[in-house]
Parts: structure tokens; sequence; C-alpha cells
């Protein structure tokens, strides 16, 4: 059997631990438009933040190919897939013959309208480690920096480059910031300990012209800046499947074994739709978790091993200057608050289930409450009482507690 | 591969578990030096409740959703089954900490990284030392398949 994925990151990383578990003979070729040895995408921040150097941001190490099997081919772009033929068309003019493929492109940032963009020399998109090492060379301490987009991806970059320049201003057009994952007293929270270390935020507003170092605003406000960096949100790389005639509509569409509806061809991470449990509903989950259970139940089944995703729900995980926020599931329904300081915890429930959660400054043992959600404990098996203030297992009855701390045995 | 369990029925909730736990993880010799006025960050931890007492700490479980979720590929499992961090690469995000359905991995006491139990291995000790002084066996350490 002739594997071969498309896409080198966690989905990929994944599907390749998914296949050997079923196949340990079959031949896997990688292909990756990147030139670099897989690394989780999230790094680029923590780079330029100095956390990680460039020793430690390998996601496998290289054993771990030689091990697997695996064929890279890396600078390598996909331009086609010939389903008829089985055969993925690179732009260097290769073909790559496969029995089972995987699309695992994940996404590529969306760049927003903006009049006069092309006139602006130092801007930058925040996806890969090339975007990363790139705004690294731009960065001095005397530049000020606007950044379009106050989402993840806008407020990991700031946190990566704050310290490394001269100054930064934030805008977007949400009356919030992180407006996917925060509600409005969570997000002003994290703005004003954002604001405090000299961030500036122009949210409710966008840049509707640029020249070369500034943006005219549609409020009328004028910002100078020396870089510009879009990260005004992503869009699912889905060409490839949808070209080859395969089913898309946001994200390439897939069933649980994460087949798309070409034949032999698989599709996993940010590029595809799976079920949001929490939200009942069909949807992009763009979150690296959920893309390495996708990969590995590919990899499995493109090994003719049977494994099924079910779906699930947006968690994430995000820090700023140590002050840590996570959040999951849906915001709908009652709510329980509890608030500190810069502290701030709000659950929220319904119809006898935990639907989810925005926890600043306050994460540990955020996962019990993730467990809640996904797994739809009724709460009234519960001590949630006790579980409002305090995610412990102590709130699970007995048997449970058995079962988790004990496999079951007393 | 051995995993610890917890009895609960036999935890009085002394939390000497946890003291040997950093102890363990200090790499101090003496225990008044390795722990005495200083705010431990145990990897175990005991809940308590109202008679009821049970210590926490990493199940190595199957699923491993830390590890599938890890951004650093900083968590992984080793050829034995247990759970490992490499604290070199682990970057302090937490989203580990977000999908522990047990909460048995956290902040370490820096708040840089991410901790959890590796059955003292990393601490150069035979068996885990919560395991080895809890005073009534409600922490055991065995190979139940």
């Amino acid at each position: 059997m002739n594997y071969v994925l498309i896409g080198n990151s966690t989905a990929a990383t994944y599907a390749i631990e998914g296949i050997r578990s079923v196949d340990k003979e079959g031949s896997i070729t990688v292909i990756s438009e990147e030139s670099c040895p897989a690394y989780g995408k999230p790094l680029i921040s923590y780079y330029l933040y100095g956390k990680v150097d460039t020793a430690h941001l390998d996601y496998r190490t290289p054993a771990f190919y030689e091990r697997m099997g695996v064929t890279l081919m890396l600078g390598e772009k996909a331009t086609k897939i010939d389903a008829k033929k089985r055969t993925v068309l690179l732009a260097s003019g290769k073909k790559v013959p496969y029995d089972k493929l995987l699309v695992a492109t994940g996404s590529r940032p969306f760049l927003p309208p903006m009049e006069g963009l092309d006139r602006v020399e130092e801007k930058f998109t925040f996806m890969t480690m090339e975007d990363a090492r790139a705004l690294e060379q731009a960065l001095s301490p005397q530049k000020k920096v606007l950044i379009v987009g106050a989402g993840l991806i806008g407020l990991k970059c700031l946190e990566g480059i704050l310290d490394r320049v001269g100054g930064v201003t934030v805008v977007d057009t949400a009356p919030r910031i992180l407006p996917s994952i925060l509600d409005e007293e969570g997000a002003l929270i994290v703005q004003r300990f954002l604001e405090e270390r000299g961030v500036t935020f122009l949210l409710g507003d966008a840049a509707a012209s640029l020249e070369a170092r500034c943006a005219h605003l549609k409020s009328g406000k004028s910002v100078e800046f020396d870089i510009l960096v879009v990260a005004a949100g992503v869009r699912p790389n889905v060409e490839l499947v949808k070209e080859a005639g395969g089913d898309v509509n946001r994200g390439i569409a897939v069933n649980d074994r994460q087949e798309t509806s070409i034949e032999n061809v698989y599709a996993a991470g940010d590029n595809c739709e799976s079920y949001d449990l929490a939200a009942k509903e069909t949807r992009i989950l763009a979150i690296l978790p959920n893309a390495a259970q996708q990969g590995l139940v590919a990899g499995c089944c493109m090994a003719g091993g049977n494994a099924h995703f079910a779906g699930g729900i947006p968690v994430n995980a995000i820090g700023f200057f140590g002050l840590h926020v996570a959040t999951a599931g849906v915001y709908v329904g009652e709510s329980y608050v509890e608030r500190s300081g810069n502290s701030y915890k709000k659950l929220f429930y319904s119809d006898n289930v935990l639907k989810g959660y925005i926890l600043v400054d306050k994460i540990e043992r955020a996962g019990i409450y993730t467990s809640l959600i996904r797994d739809m404990v009724p709460l009234d098996s519960i001590d949630f009482e006790r579980v409002k203030h305090d995610p412990v297992l102590m709130a699970f009855p007995r048997e449970t507690r058995i079962e988790k701390l004990s496999g079951g045995r007393r | 591969m051995k995993r610890i369990y917890v009895r609960e029925e036999w935890c009085l909730g002394c939390h000497l578990c946890e003291y040997e736990c950093a102890f363990a993880c200090s790499g101090e010799k003496n225990m008044v030096h390795a722990l005495k006025g200083k705010s431990i960050h145990p990897r175990i931890r005991v809940e308590d409740g109202t008679g009821i007492h049970f210590a926490v700490n990493c199940r190595h479980c199957t699923d491993m959703p830390c590890v599938k979720g890890c951004i650093a590929g900083a968590l992984s499992r080793d050829e034995h089954g247990m759970v490992v961090i490499d604290k070199n690469k682990c970057v302090g995000c937490y989203t580990c900490v977000t999908l522990c359905p047990y909460g048995a991995i956290m902040p370490d006491g820096e708040g840089k990284a991410a901790q959890k139990c590796m059955l003292c291995t990393d601490n150069g000790l035979t068996e885990p030392n919560c395991v080895k002084h809890c005073p009534n066996n409600a922490i055991v350490f065995e190979d139940r398949g």
C-alpha cells in the first residue's frame, strides 16, 4: 500500500502514527510546502517570545521518521489531485502516485481588502515559521507595529514581539479582543492587562486604507507604523479537493472516518469540517487537538483499520505574559460566575449538562470541566454545586471515582 | 505497565504523598532543606471531602488527550506506555491542563512549564515516592495489565 500525505503538521503527523498502528509495511510519503521539519504551528509566537529555541522546535524527532519509514518531500507544493489516475501533481512537475491520500493542508491567512496594502513595505502574516522568521528580521526596538486582528493569532504575535519593538497597536473590527473565545467581561480583563504593558487597542474599527507607514481607519483616526502584521482570520485550504470534484462546504466535507467524497482521499485538520459536540453542528474546529484526533483516525482508516471521529469541542488555552486563559464549548444557557481581580470564571450550562466555560487566571484542572462538556455528563449525576467552585473528581459518584483512579478495583 | 492506583477507602487525607512527591522532585537530599518554609508544587494532589480523601496524579491513560493536544511535541508516550513531558520543549501554553480529564497535569512551581507525574523515573528512584511513603497503602503501584 502506498500512502501519500499532503501537509506536514499535526494532522499529518498523527496520520503517520495512525497508519503505522495498522500497517507496518506500506510506504508513506509526506509532501510539504514548507522546507523545515514538522513543528507545532502555534510555537511560532513562543519562538519570537524566546520561550523555545530552534533546537527544540521539532514536533517529532528525526528518529521518528526513520522508525515510521516515512519519505519526506519537503519544499514541494501539491497543485492538483488526479483522482482517476490516483496521482498528486507537484509544482516542480513531479507526479506522486498514491493508493490512499490524506489532504492535511491546514489553512492560510485571510487578507481583508485594504486599499493601499501594496504600498506597505514591511508587511507580514503570522501562520508559519517562515512568517515568524521574516517578521523577526524586521523587528527592532525603534519600530512601531500595527497588528490587524485581535484574535488568537494576532494577540499571540503581540506577545511574541511586544518586548522587541517600540510599541504595538492592535486594530479589530470586533468590539472586544479575542471575540471568538471570550465574552465582554473576560475580554476586558485581558485587554486591560495588555494595556498596562503599553499595548494600544483600537476596537470596533478597521484599516480602510494604507500608506507606506500609516493606516487610515474607518473612524477617521490614523495610526503610524513601521511594520504591519495582518492576522485577520484564516481560510481553509480546500482547493485541492474542490478542484478534484470533492464535496466542500466551508471546509472539506468528511465522514466520521475522515473520508472525503472522493474515493481513497481523506482529509484531516484545519481544512475540514467536524461535528461540534457542544454546539451540535458541523463546522470547522480549527484547533490542534482536533487535528491530532482526526489525523489519527484518518491514518488508521487509510490503512484499513476501524476508527471513528465522533466529533470534538472547541477548547483553547492561551496566555499572555503569565496571564492564562482557558475556554471551551459554547456560551449558552444559564451561567455561574466568580470574579476576583484578574481572575474570572464563567460556566455555562443548560439541559442538565455543562456547555462551556471561560477561565481567566484560574485554569487549574480545567480539563475536568472540559470532560464534563465533551462527555455530556448529566449534572444531576454529580455534585455540581461543588464543581462550580472547584473542578474536582470528588464531585463524581464513588463508583466513577473508583473507575477513574483505581481502574474499577477497590 | 505498572501504574499508580488509589484506594480512597484507605486514604487518611494526611497529604504526606504531596510532601514526598515534592521532596522526590526537588533533587535535594534532605527533606527539611527541600521543603521547609517553601510552597510546594507536588505532581500528586489530595482531594478532601467530608470523610473522603484521595490522591490524584497522572493515570498514564491510553487516550492521552494531553499528548494529542500538546502544541510543542513536549508530551509523548514512552516505550513502556508512560506519558512523559520534556520540559525543555514545553512552552507553558497549558493546553494539556485544559484537556486532562483527571486534572492531573498542572503548571509547575515557576509557572513556566507544565508538570506531571512520571512515576519518579525522572528522579532516579526505583518506585514512586508517594507509594513508598503512604502510611496506609492507599496508593499502590501495580501492573494490572
